[in-house]
């Protein structure tokens, strides 16, 4: 009996990968987490261990911007979740219509923002919201609706819905893309049985496709909140690092970034900055946790 | 063929050798100023490589937002350049104490600056500098000429006659009385609370006692300016809350606004856009006869890098910056920046010469949050620019403002506990 060779072809083809993310994802993760444990006074830097969290979370300083800033970071996930999502799902049950015409047109169309940089949407959205030279005050007012407009990204009630819905926009097509593709790998012999029992149109989605198409679903949900928790670029771009007015579009990413960097007078406290860091990641982790185990584990799959 | 290598190697090595001995020395300039990148390109370097042949300038400017952190990052990574533009006070200081900048009290070129324009760059007890000042900015309100002709309004000297001025802008319609947005909070504390308030906080007086703990931000003196902007709210355009700082500037270079409250740095850029008229006053004080009082803040200088391998062409440069050449080529070329240096300079803008002449009949003082008060968590210029913008948007009362940043100041600040 010959012992078989050890595959070396295996360790080799996962080097590259194992050591590029290695050295630029996993070290400063833990790097970044080691230096959360410290604190810098006068020139030297001292371990504290976990005093920086509790100053966080304790003092009234810090805590108060924190809840603030996780609050609307909440609300701006909620937003992503309620239309976000569902205008991605819609927009994907449409196009995968076979009797739309000009389906690859609209789904480029929808698509297209979502690779432009947030400076040129912050920017864009910026402009055509403008109170000044805005277009969007003179269409209101084209339809006799002037009186709706206000200075949406000024006001503290209406900003930070206001940028959710700007990310909504530029996002959307990503649902919409990832569900279409979803919905494509729906046998049509399952959609042609159905309409034998008389399920066709709308229930033949209800009742068909959805069940089929929640797995996706759950995936898109699961990036969403990624992706909003560690939002951060067009809050920056639209309000600056202040994340005005009055910190209502203050997100984790934006405090962090002011913290870590330091803001016009207010010097850089690369620390303190590092336990915000830690705590986005914990909290994405969590989130990521409480979907894969308590979500993702129950949901039926049928197979196709 | 390996020894054959070698010698085109070693050729190679020697090549390369040679071509850097024989190269100037490239100084890098950091700064925040990109407004100024054609200045420098311009005048300034080509002025100074002429009369030092063999070092060469380049000037590399980011965005003045990020600039803090970018350089910061830069000095970490000992990737900066090798002159570092200042900004004043702390962030300066921190860096000097941390070994970043070079002490420069010893250049020839420092005998050019008073005391008070080297007090921004030098360590608390004022022994050692180290950075050469370049320039102050001066507060004020840019006006309309034509405009006020038009309505017939004189500038207005106290309180009561610039909100009279206000209303009968408003009145007529034809202009939005004052061009100023809340969104980029920064314009509420530096070109309304900054502008207006060494009026009631008299100066260097009141900027030193609330330093030394004498004097509270809950006291009339820091209040009253408050109340002031507070009415400015129905003077600025509509939607103000979400004008941002370029959108001001238009507002007011397009003819459409009437006065700007404004900083001198303001000047060449208003002098590029508008075809209109422009004249200045210095800010209205509070009773007729007041003393009156202006921000000449201390804003910009010039310091070496520790780390910088050309120090001694930057020192030639930075000894250089003393010399009454750069500062006129400086104040001319950037009317609104008015040299800190004792050189007596002939400056031809009108605007500029009307900011620099209030030197002459007021008292300057500079940014009441800039020194010792904004070193602590909560930061005390942060937090002014936010009670500013809350005051004018109405959302604030003026005592809570005072109240809140004195709460603020306290639980750090020891002769203010």
């Amino acid at each position: 009996m010959q012992k078989p060779p050890f595959r070396w072809h295996i360790v080799v083809f996962l080097a590259p990968a194992v050591l590029v993310y290695t050295a630029v994802m996993i070290f400063p993760l833990f790097n970044t987490l080691r230096l959360s444990l410290y604190t810098r006074i006068g020139s030297d830097r001292i371990f504290v261990g976990l005093e920086n969290f509790q100053n966080l979370f304790g003092n009234p300083i810090w805590s108060e911007q924190f809840w603030n800033a996780l609050g609307n970071n909440f609300w701006f996930f909620l937003i992503h979740m309620l239309v976000q999502n569902p205008i991605g799902i819609a927009l994907a049950a449409i196009l995968s219509h076979p009797r739309l015409r000009f389906a690859a047109l609209y789904r480029s169309a929808i698509f297209i923002p979502t690779i432009l940089s947030f400076v040129i949407v912050g920017f864009a959205w910026k402009l055509i919201l403008s109170p000044i030279w805005g277009i969007a005050p003179s269409m209101l007012d084209m339809v006799g609706l002037k009186s709706l407009f206000a200075p949406w990204l000024g006001k503290e009630e209406y900003a930070l819905t206001t940028l959710a819905l700007v990310s909504v926009w530029q996002f959307v097509g990503i649902p919409m893309m990832l569900i279409y593709a979803a919905l494509l790998t729906i046998p049509e012999e399952i959609l042609e049985a159905g309409e034998i029992d008389g399920i066709t149109g709308f229930s033949a989605f209800w009742k068909i496709k959805l069940p089929l198409i929640l797995p996706s679903i759950g995936i898109i949900s699961i990036l969403t909140f990624v992706a909003n928790f560690n939002a951060f670029d067009l809050i920056y771009t639209t309000q600056g690092a202040l994340a005005g007015p009055d910190f209502s579009t203050d997100i984790l990413g934006t405090f962090m970034y002011r913290t870590f960097f330091g803001f016009q007078l207010q010097l850089g406290d690369p620390h303190m900055g590092s336990a915000i860091a830690g705590a986005m990641f914990v909290i994405i982790l969590l989130g990521v946790c409480i979907y894969l185990f308590g979500i993702q584990t129950r949901m039926r799959r049928y197979q196709m | 063929m390996k020894h054959k290598f070698l010698t085109l190697a070693l050729a190679g090595t020697s090549l390369v050798a040679t071509s850097a001995y024989a190269e100037d020395i490239t100084l890098t300039i950091e700064s925040w100023r990109n407004d100024d990148l054609t200045l420098w390109q311009e005048a300034i370097i080509p002025a100074f490589e002429n009369a030092n042949p063999g070092i060469k300038v380049k000037f590399t400017p980011s965005a003045p937002a990020e600039y803090n952190a970018v350089l910061n990052a830069k000095l970490e990574a000992g990737s900066a350049g090798d002159l570092i533009t200042c900004r004043p006070f702390d962030t300066s200081l921190l860096l000097y104490q941390a070994g970043r900048l070079a002490d420069l009290s010893d250049l020839g070129g420092m005998a050019n600056f008073s005391d008070v324009a080297k007090s921004a760059w030098q360590t608390d007890d004022g022994s050692a500098s180290f950075c050469v000042p370049m320039a102050s900015v001066i507060h004020g309100f840019i006006y309309n000429k034509d405009a006020f002709n038009e309505l017939g309004l004189a500038v207005p000297n106290t309180e009561a006659e610039f909100f009279a001025a206000l209303e009968a802008i408003k009145a007529d319609g034809n202009y939005i009385p004052m061009a100023m947005g809340t969104n980029d909070q920064w314009e509420a504390a530096t070109m309304g609370y900054q502008n207006i308030g060494p009026n009631y906080w008299k100066g260097e007086e009141g900027r030193l006692a609330l330093i030394a703990g004498d004097q509270k931000l809950t006291d009339e003196a820091w209040v009253a300016p408050y109340e002031s902007i507070a009415k400015w709210n129905g003077y600025l355009g509509d939607g103000f809350e979400a004008q941002t700082y370029p959108d001001s500037q238009n507002l007011f270079t397009l003819g459409r606004a009437a006065i700007y409250p404004a900083g001198s740095w303001e000047i060449t850029g208003f002098n590029d856009l508008a075809d209109f008229e422009m004249g200045a006053f210095n800010p209205p004080v509070p009773n007729a006869g007041d003393e009156c009082y202006i921000s000449d803040h201390t804003d910009i200088a010039m310091g070496l890098n520790a780390a910088s391998p050309n120090s001694e062409a930057a020192r030639t440069f930075l000894d250089w910056m003393g010399t009454s050449e750069f500062a006129t080529i400086y104040a001319n070329a950037l009317p609104g920046f008015f040299s800190l240096s004792s050189h007596d300079i002939e400056m031809s803008d009108p605007l500029a010469k009307e900011f620099v002449s209030w030197r002459g009949k007021c008292n300057s003082t500079i940014r009441s949050t800039y020194q010792i008060l904004s070193r602590g968590t909560p930061n005390l210029e942060n937090d002014t620019w936010n009670a500013s913008a809350q005051v004018i948007k109405g959302a604030e009362t003026p005592e809570d403002a005072g109240a809140r940043l004195q709460a603020g100041l306290a639980t750090w600040y020891e002769p203010q506990k």
